[in-house]
């Protein structure tokens, strides 16, 4: 039975007349994705080796990016916003990532009521607009409307309180901390995920072997939730790297106070668009976003064949 | 004993934790609705305050709807939206299925090609992109928004459909094949139904960046009449400054929807991260 069965298969396969419905069924996807999504990247990839020199459009070579690495009217820009974008990136790493695992263990412990609750809101601010974001932290923070100082005078901390996003060392931690509000959700829902998906029998063993509480959580849960730890730092990598939306929101595309909140993304739309008296410039624009995909390409290798091979995952 | 009255102190820690964590998501977005219910005194005079009668005013609201032209953007927005996810789901469905059904050449490697947008922001490639629209003449067009965000959906539709689909049953696609259906009956009478909670879910994830994006909008389609809402509401917030109660009414209309759908749509979407999110 089985055998006569595969001969028929095998038969058929080779008589089979060409699937014509294969090539139907994906085509509209791959016309749409090449069309929309390869091909404008690897253009836009292509334009970075290429400028106007004197009046002709010519191939120049790495001479882009040796503008944007060292002339003087390009590089304080970039490397300003490089660095200010890996701040960005520090200050999500360091401050959304252990809120979000220390709120999805709090929200994983099995029988807490209002669970779904506490879930639901604490989501909420990550289906906001950026635009929503960016004007209603812009509004609380104000010295205007006094609304931050006053919380603050209620707990005591009054002396605390400046205008945060109007001064240039402290604009762009002020910015980061809103986008932290916004995508807590993010992390905690897939931790949380993470930990539902431990076992009991896992739990139970080391509760017979008296862990319990916070070791438990060190000791056996956390080893266990690595690998989710590792797919939130990545996107957030790729989130960060990527942003502009909060920050031309909230500080404009000039990314005020003194360019301290420019990141990436709000220097490519500036270059590429221009702004004000600067003109747009397409093969500068093109070139910094050949540098922010040369980043997060380099940050996605490294987690697919460094992080991602080397941490260990349990079966169960 | 005491063991019970240690875990009874912790779960009052616990929820502590989880009731101050719940308050700073909610309050700003409470704080700007109720507030966009007031009168400018009251906003300044008590910012915390619920709107009562004497202060209850709806003078923001008046003016976003006589100044903006909002319902022309909640249209625009509901279009590009609903019909980029209707493009994804069924373009991303009908690749998952060829995918995920057949054994052909390239296979894997066709996955591994459309897998790359997961990853690759979009976004990168906007010089060329808005160069194209202009070639073709799309500047301005929701159609332009259209075709850029089914191109940002698809990676992930496709990515998500077809491990679903990798669990309909090949007995009962057999089935169909046997009573003659063609592959395209199968695939439209007999699987697309089969993994319509799955749809649910992209439908859920493909929504929220495109109705939040603010860069495509910007850049390719910055028209009034092709305005969405968060473009509109950006434009608009930014020329009336110094006016509160629109400000906090516009803010309050654009949070409205969202908050909506959220209501609906909240278990769908948490049990499809929790579901298919880490694995």
């Amino acid at each position: 039975m089985n055998a006569s069965d595969t001969k028929m298969t095998d038969i058929s396969e080779i008589k089979r007349p060409r699937r014509w419905h294969i090539l139907v069924f994906l085509l509209p996807a791959l016309i749409v994705y090449t069309a929309v999504m390869i091909l404008p990247l690897i253009e836009t990839l292509r334009q970075s080796f290429f400028n106007t020199v004197e009046g002709h459009y010519t191939f120049v070579g790495l001479s882009n990016f040796k503008v944007l690495f060292g002339d003087p009217r390009w590089a304080a820009d970039f490397w300003n916003a490089l660095k200010n974008n890996f701040i960005f990136f520090l200050i999500h790493m360091v401050v959304q990532n252990p809120i979000g695992i220390a709120l999805a263990a709090m929200l994983s412990i099995p029988k807490l009521r209002f669970s779904a609750f506490y879930r639901t809101a604490i989501f909420l601010p990550t289906l906001l607009s950026f635009v929503i974001v960016g004007f209603i932290w812009k509004l609380i923070l104000s010295p205007i409307w006094g609304v931050a100082p006053f919380l603050l005078d209620t707990v005591g901390l009054k002396w605390l309180f400046a205008p945060w996003l109007g001064k240039p060392d402290t604009a762009l931690i002020a910015v980061s901390l809103i986008s932290v509000w916004q995508y807590i959700g993010i992390p905690m829902m897939l931790i949380y995920a993470a930990l539902l998906n431990i076992p009991d029998e896992v739990i139970e063993a080391a509760e017979l072997d008296g862990v319990t509480g916070w070791s438990q959580f060190w000791k056996i849960k956390l080893p266990l939730i690595l690998p989710a730890i590792g797919i939130v730092s990545i996107l957030t990598f790729v989130g960060n790297f990527n942003a502009f939306d909060l920050i031309y929101t909230v500080q404009g595309a000039l990314a005020g106070p003194d360019k301290s909140t420019d990141i990436l993304g709000t220097l490519l739309y500036r270059t590429f668009f221009g702004f004000q008296l600067q003109l747009g410039d397409r093969s500068m624009g093109a070139t910094i976003a050949a540098i922010m995909f040369l980043i997060i390409l380099a940050g996605v290798s490294l987690y697919l064949f460094v992080i991602q091979r080397r941490m260990r995952r349990y079966q169960f | 004993m005491s063991k019970a009255r240690a875990s009874l102190g912790r779960t009052a820690g616990v929820h502590i934790a989880l009731i101050a964590y719940t308050l700073i998501a909610l309050f700003p977005v409470f704080l700007t609705i109720a507030n966009s219910f007031k009168s400018r005194n009251a906003i300044f005079r008590e910012p915390l305050a619920l709107p009562t009668p004497e202060t209850f005013s709806l003078i923001g609201y008046q003016t976003v709807l006589k100044q903006g032209d909002f319902l022309g953007y909640f249209q625009n927005s509901t279009i590009v939206t609903v019909v980029s996810i209707a493009l994804v789901l069924l373009f991303g469905a009908m690749a998952a299925f060829a995918l995920s059904e057949y054994r052909f050449r390239g296979n894997a490697l066709m996955g591994l090609y459309l897998a790359l947008g997961i990853m690759i922001p979009i976004r990168l490639g906007t010089v060329a992109i808005l160069q194209g629209m202009v070639a073709t003449g799309l500047v301005n067009t929701l159609t332009a928004l259209i075709l850029v965000y089914t191109a940002q959906g698809l990676p992930l539709a496709v990515f998500i459909l077809s491990e679903f689909m990798r669990t309909v049953s090949d007995d009962l696609k057999n089935a169909g094949r046997i009573d003659g259906l063609s592959e395209y009956a199968i695939f439209f009478r007999l699987v697309l139904p089969l993994v319509r909670p799955a749809m649910a879910t992209v439908a859920v994830f493909t929504m929220i960046p495109i109705w939040n994006d603010l860069w495509f909008p910007l850049i390719l389609a910055p028209a009034e009449t092709t305005k969405t809402v968060t473009l509109g509401s950006q434009i608009f917030i930014g020329q009336f400054v110094t006016n509160w109660n629109a400000v906090l009414s516009a803010l309050s209309l654009a949070i409205f929807p969202v908050l909506v759908l959220y209501v609906i749509f909240s278990r769908q979407l948490i049990r499809g991260i929790t579901a298919g999110a880490v694995k």
